[in-house]
């Protein structure tokens, strides 16, 4: 189908997008890659009155490196990600999930921010940010703020920026130590779409496991931290039994859905494998 | 109405669009680069591959007025003065097709995979071409005949855009 007639922007810097947010009517939507908005667009399920096309805002797009972070702009492509070396350097672990999403022609329009600020269930993104404990950098026209990524996705589809507000950038700590990183994720062949996936972190001290982090995908209506799994991971010794004890706790505090691609009770079996596999290649074992 | 001005397969246009217009209808409907075709409703089947400036996209998914001040190559564009290109060549040779409606898509989306992966194993090509579907081949004969052309897309080849992303 093709979209319900619209009034187009397309600003080059974020001050004149945040403008054409202001000025844009009642419904404005702002897009990044387009490659969730035009689908919905085309089946009538956002009809907006004004579109503010990001595309040319130059100031948006890239990765730099600051002392204690990377700073990943919002218009970074997916398929920017892939080749950047300072995400390669510094969060190999978004790459990796990042290779997984959807297919090369999507990956080249589709962008770092817009799949988190889109904040869909089933994508891999968001619960990469969380285990990175990455901050938002949000703009709006009475300035910016920054949201930690624990209180940036609020609710299916619904993250904490506000109407009339820019996502600018995502802030990645730089991680301390040794730390080990893996993605697993668990899909259809034909859908890249996550049925569940797992984010992993694990810093090794030596022959112990010193510290993990778990992110889980599509275990909820928000992307979820595995709390249980951290918290039975604190300074254990590294073996595939304390990791697989550990990971029978996936699932805790989690309420995934039930839909056409698997149950509830069957997303829960695969957060526990998922997780003990992810921990397992994160920790090197 | 939004004028745009892009150069597509090698010509330049100056155009009003709306800005709801798909770059895909953009093509068929305005430019007749029926070529390039619509297979699906969710950006899902690839069909309608293009190239936007040298990356493969989904024409289906980009607005006309984003390609304002690109190039756009369609399957219409690969070709040189009558002669196929290495994709065109192998897919024909290696029956990568039956009814050959993802064919366009297929070939697009292959091109974009060997310019980056120019000696793409088995695995690699069903990768790359993880965002085009089809219905009636299995993917059997399409991975050979990726493999074909990447084999003579590297070995100095006549194929003018390959030739143009390598100079
Ligand atoms: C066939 C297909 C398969 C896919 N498979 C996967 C997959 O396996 N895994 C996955 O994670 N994703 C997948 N995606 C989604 C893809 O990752 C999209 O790129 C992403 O969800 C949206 O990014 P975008 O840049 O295209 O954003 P857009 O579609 O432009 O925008 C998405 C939403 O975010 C808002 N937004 C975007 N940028 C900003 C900003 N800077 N500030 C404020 N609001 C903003 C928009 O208003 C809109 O509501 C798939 C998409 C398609 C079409
Ligand atoms: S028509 Fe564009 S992806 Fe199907
Ligand atoms: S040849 Fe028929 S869909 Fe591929």
């Amino acid at each position: 189908m093709i979209p319900a007639a619209f009034a187009y922007a397309r600003p080059t810097t974020i001050d004149e997008a945040l403008q054409a947010v202001a000025s844009g009517g009642e419904d404005v939507k702002i897009m990044a890659g387009g490659q969730s908005l035009i689908p919905v667009m085309r089946l009538r399920l956002a009809a907006p009155e004004t579109v503010v096309d990001l595309i040319k805002v130059a100031e948006l797009r890239g990765v730099r490196e600051e002392e204690d972070a990377i700073v990943i702009g919002a218009m970074t492509t997916h398929s920017d990600v892939l080749s950047d070396p300072l995400i390669a350097r510094y969060a190999p672990l978004i790459a990796e999930a990042t290779e997984t999403v959807a297919d090369r022609q999507v990956r080249h329009r589709g962008t770092f921010g817009g799949a988190l600020a889109h904040a869909d269930p089933a994508g891999d993104l968001p619960a990469v940010a969380l285990a990175l404990d990455a901050e938002f950098v949000i703009a709006g026209l009475a300035g910016r703020r920054t949201v930690p990524a624990a209180e940036f996705f609020v609710d299916y589809l619904t993250t904490a920026l506000e109407e009339g507000e820019l996502l600018v950038e995502i802030r990645v700590p730089k991680l301390h130590g040794t730390w080990g990183m893996h993605y697993e994720k668990f899909n259809r062949v034909a859908q890249a779409w996550s049925i569940v996936a797992v984010a992993a972190l694990v810093r090794r001290e030596g022959a112990r496991i010193a510290e993990v982090r778990v992110g889980l995908t599509n275990m909820g209506p928000t992307p979820l931290r595995a709390a249980g799994v951290e918290a039975a991971l604190v300074d254990v010794e590294a073996t595939p039994e304390a990791v697989a004890a550990a990971a029978a706790h996936a699932a805790e505090g989690t309420t995934p859905s039930s839909d056409l691609n698997a149950q509830a009770d069957y997303r829960e079996h695969l957060a526990i494998v998922l997780t003990r596999r992810a921990v397992t290649v994160a920790a090197g074992l | 109405m939004t004028q745009i001005s892009v150069r597509v397969d090698g010509a330049a246009y100056s155009d009003d669009v709306e800005p709801r217009t798909l770059l895909v209808h953009y093509l068929r409907e305005q430019l007749g680069k029926v070529g390039t075709v619509v297979g699906c409703d969710t950006s899902n089947c690839g069909a309608c591959t293009v190239h936007l400036d040298g990356e493969a996209v989904k024409s289906c998914t980009v607005l006309a007025v984003q390609a304002d001040g690109s190039e756009v190559t369609t399957i219409e564009g690969i070709a040189s003065n009558g002669t196929l290109h290495p994709m065109q060549k192998a897919f024909h040779e290696m029956h990568g097709l039956q009814c050959g409606f993802c064919t366009p898509g297929m070939i697009m989306a292959s091109i974009d995979l060997v310019n980056d992966n120019p000696n793409p194993s088995d695995d690699e090509v069903r990768e790359g071409i993880e965002g085009n579907l089809c219905r009636c081949t299995g993917y059997q004969n399409i991975v050979r005949a990726v493999q074909q052309a990447a084999a003579e897309m590297s070995g100095g080849s006549t194929a003018s855009e390959t030739l143009g992303a390598q100079a």
